[in-house]
C-alpha cells in the first residue's frame, strides 16, 4: 500500500511536471490525464472509491474534449517545430517556487490535529446522503451554476444566432443550418 | 504515507499549475495549468478528510465542488476562447489584453 | 437529515477467486469470438458465398503476422497506446458483469466503474487516430469524440435509470432487486436507449462514422498488423462487455428456469449481440450531425423522463 502511493505521488507530480515540459501537445493532454489518473488513484487508497471513479470518468473526458480544442487553437499541436510560448518565465518561475516553499513551511510546521472519528462504513452513501440532506444547498447551487454554464457556453460560442438561422423577421418556416440534423427542425 | 507527505504532493501539483498558469501564452495551456492547480486541491481535500476528519463528509462535498469547477472552468475556457478566436483569430493570452490598466 | 435512520452496511465483499481475474479475458475473447465467427457467416451468405465459419481466423492469422505500417513523423508512443488502452478498458469494465452469480470483483460502485472504464475507449480511439500523423484517421478520432459525448449522456442516465431502481451502484444488488420483475419491463426506454448508446460507445452499428469507409478506415485508417488486430479485436470485447452488462442491469441477471446461472449469462448476452450484430446490418451509417441532434434533443429528454418516473415509483414504494 505504502508503495504504491509513493509510485502514485511520483507519478502524478512528474506527469503533472510534464505537462510544461513536453513539446508535443498531445502528449502534454495526456500527460496531464496520467497526472489525474494517478490521483484519482490515491484518492481510491484513501478509501474514496466513488470519488476516484468520478475523477477518471469525468477527467478522461475532459482531457478528450482538451485534445479536440488544442488541436483547433495551437499553432504547432504535434511539437514537430520546437518553439517555446511562455512569456514572464522568471517571474511565474519564483511565484510558483515560492507558493511551493510557503505551502511546504505551513505543511511541515503546522501541528495537524489527531484523527477523529471513522469513516462511515459506506463512503459513498454517506455522501449521497449528505449531498441530499444537510448539504442541499450546495448541490443545488452547483445544479442551477452548470446549467448556467451550459447556456453561457453556448451562447458564446455559437457564431450563429436565431436570427442567422429564422431570417430576420423571426418567421422562415425552415431553419437555415449549414449542418441538416437528426429531427428536422 | 503521512498526512505531510499527500499535502507536499498535492502542494507540488499545485505550484506546478500555478507556474503554467503564469507562463504560459496559449490559453488551452493556461487551461491545463490551472486543471493541474485543481489537482492538487482534490488530493489535498481527500488527504484532509481521511487523515483529519473521516467522520464528516464535508471532505468529499469539497471534492465534488472542485470537479464541478473544472467542468465549469474547461467549459467556459473554452467558450470564451472559441469567442475571441471568432471574433479576431486570437489564441494567445498576450493577444487579448485589452483591458490591461 | 435524520440521524437515527439505519444506514446500510455494504455487503460483505463476494466475489468469484482471484483466478477468475486473470481467466475474464479468456472469457471475453470466447464469447466475442463467437459472435465474431455468426457475422462472419452471416455476412457470407449475405454475399452469397459458402461458409465464412473460417474467415475470422484466417483474418487474425493475417494480422498476426502483418507489417506495421509506418508514416511520416508519427507519434509513436500515442499510436501504440490508442489499439493497447482499447481491450484492456473492455477487460476492466467487464470486471463488475457477474458471471453467472458473482462477478470477478462486487465493487460497491460496480455501475460508475464501469461507466469510467467504458469512457477510457474514448481516448483510445482518439489516440489511434492522432497517432499516425494522417488526416483520415485524425477526423475519425474526431467524430468518435463527437460521438462519444452525444451518447454519454443518455448512456449514464440509463445506467443511473437501473441503479435508481435497485437504489445501489452495486451490480449483483441491481440483478438482485429483479428478482420479482426484469428492470427491462419497468425502464424499456432506459434498456433500448443502453443498448444503443452501448453500440455507439463500441462506434457499432449505425454509429461505425469514426471508422467509416468514407473516411478510409476513419481511427483505423493506419492501423495494421497486432495493432489492427488490438483495435478491431477491443472493439468487438467492447460490444461484447456492453451487451453482458445490460444483462445483470435490465434481464435479471442469471435468473431464469432449468439452466444454471452461468448459462442464462450466456445465453441472454449472446441474445442481446445477435440484436447489435443484426442491427449493424439492418441499419446504414447514421451521420454525425443527425446522431447528435437525435442523442442531444430526443435521447437525452427521454432518458431523463424514465429516471424521473422510476425514481417517483421508487418513493412511492417506501424507498430511501
Amino acid at each position: 500500500m505504502v508503495v504504491v502511493s509513493w509510485v502514485l505521488a511520483l507519478a502524478a507530480v512528474v506527469s503533472g511536471f510534464g505537462v510544461f515540459r513536453l513539446n508535443s501537445m498531445a502528449r502534454v493532454t495526456f500527460s496531464l490525464l496520467v497526472s489525474f489518473l494517478a490521483v484519482a488513484g490515491l484518492v481510491l487508497l484513501l478509501g474514496l472509491d466513488y470519488l476516484s471513479a468520478v475523477i477518471v470518468l469525468m477527467m478522461v473526458i475532459e482531457m478528450v474534449v482538451m485534445a479536440v480544442f488544442m488541436i483547433m487553437y495551437m499553432m504547432n499541436p504535434a511539437g514537430l517545430m520546437p518553439m517555446a510560448m511562455y512569456h514572464n518565465k522568471a517571474g511565474a518561475m519564483t511565484i510558483s517556487v515560492g507558493t511551493f516553499v510557503l505551502l511546504a513551511a505551513g505543511i511541515l510546521l503546522v501541528d495537524w490535529p489527531e484523527r477523529r472519528g471513522a469513516p462511515a462504513p459506506d463512503p459513498t452513501f454517506a455522501l449521497g446522503r449528505s449531498l441530499m440532506g444537510e448539504q442541499m444547498l450546495t448541490m443545488m447551487t452547483l445544479g442551477i451554476t452548470l446549467f448556467a454554464t451550459i447556456v453561457a457556453t453556448v451562447v458564446l460560442s455559437t457564431g450563429r444566432g436565431r436570427y442567422d438561422r429564422l431570417g430576420d423577421d423571426l418567421d422562415s418556416a425552415t431553419a437555415d443550418d449549414p449542418l441538416g440534423g437528426g429531427v428536422g427542425r | 504515507m503521512t498526512l505531510e507527505l499527500f499535502l507536499l504532493s498535492a502542494a507540488g501539483l499545485f505550484a506546478i499549475g500555478l507556474y503554467g498558469a503564469l507562463s504560459q501564452q496559449s490559453i488551452v495551456m493556461l487551461m491545463m495549468g490551472l486543471e493541474l492547480m485543481l489537482n492538487g486541491v482534490i488530493l489535498a481535500a481527500a488527504a484532509f478528510w481521511y487523515f483529519l476528519a473521516p467522520a464528516g463528509t464535508e471532505g468529499q462535498v469539497l471534492i465534488v465542488v472542485v470537479v464541478t469547477a473544472m467542468a465549469i472552468e474547461m467549459a467556459a475556457g473554452f467558450a470564451v476562447a472559441t469567442a475571441i478566436y471568432r471574433a479576431r483569430q486570437v489564441d494567445m493570452t498576450d493577444g487579448a489584453a485589452d483591458l490591461k490598466g | 437529515m435524520i440521524m437515527d435512520e439505519p444506514v446500510p452496511v455494504p455487503a460483505p465483499t463476494v466475489a468469484l477467486a482471484w483466478w477468475w481475474a486473470l481467466l475474464l479475458p479468456l472469457v471475453l475473447i470466447l464469447v466475442a469470438c463467437s459472435a465474431v465467427v455468426v457475422d462472419a457467416a452471416v455476412g457470407a451468405r449475405a454475399a452469397g458465398r459458402p461458409g465464412g465459419f473460417t474467415a475470422p481466423a484466417r483474418e487474425v492469422a493475417r494480422l498476426l503476422v502483418g507489417q506495421r505500417r509506418r508514416t511520416l513523423a508519427a507519434d509513436r508512443l500515442l499510436w501504440r497506446a490508442g489499439p493497447v488502452v482499447l481491450p484492456v478498458a473492455a477487460v476492466l469494465a467487464a470486471v463488475v458483469i457477474p458471471l453467472g452469480s458473482l462477478p470477478v470483483a462486487d465493487l460497491g460502485i460496480g455501475i460508475v466503474w464501469f461507466n469510467a472504464m467504458e469512457v477510457l475507449a474514448w481516448a483510445a480511439v482518439w489516440l489511434a487516430g492522432w497517432g499516425p500523423n494522417s488526416v483520415l484517421s485524425l477526423a475519425g478520432g474526431y467524430r468518435f469524440v463527437a460521438q462519444g459525448l452525444a451518447s454519454e449522456l443518455p448512456h449514464m442516465f440509463a445506467l443511473t435509470t437501473a441503479a435508481l431502481g435497485a437504489q445501489s451502484l452495486r451490480v449483483t444488488e441491481v440483478v438482485a432487486a429483479q428478482q420479482d420483475l426484469w428492470f427491462v419491463v419497468i425502464m424499456p426506454v432506459a434498456f433500448v436507449v443502453f443498448l444503443i448508446s452501448a453500440a455507439a460507445m463500441a462506434f457499432w452499428g449505425p454509429f461505425d462514422a469514426p471508422i467509416a469507409g468514407d473516411l478510409a478506415g476513419g481511427a483505423a485508417a493506419e492501423l495494421s498488423g497486432v495493432d489492427r488486430l488490438l483495435f478491431l479485436g477491443g472493439r468487438w470485447l467492447l460490444l461484447t462487455a456492453a451487451a453482458a452488462m445490460s444483462v445483470p442491469l435490465f434481464l435479471g441477471g442469471g435468473a431464469g428456469p432449468l439452466l444454471p446461472a452461468w448459462a442464462w449469462v450466456v445465453l441472454k448476452t449472446g441474445g442481446v449481440l445477435a440484436v447489435l450484430v443484426w442491427a449493424r446490418r439492418r441499419f446504414p451509417t447514421i451521420r454525425m450531425d443527425r446522431w447528435t441532434e437525435i442523442s442531444w434533443l430526443v435521447l437525452v429528454p427521454l432518458t431523463l423522463a424514465q429516471a424521473l418516473v422510476v425514481a417517483v415509483v421508487v418513493l412511492a414504494q417506501g424507498g430511501l
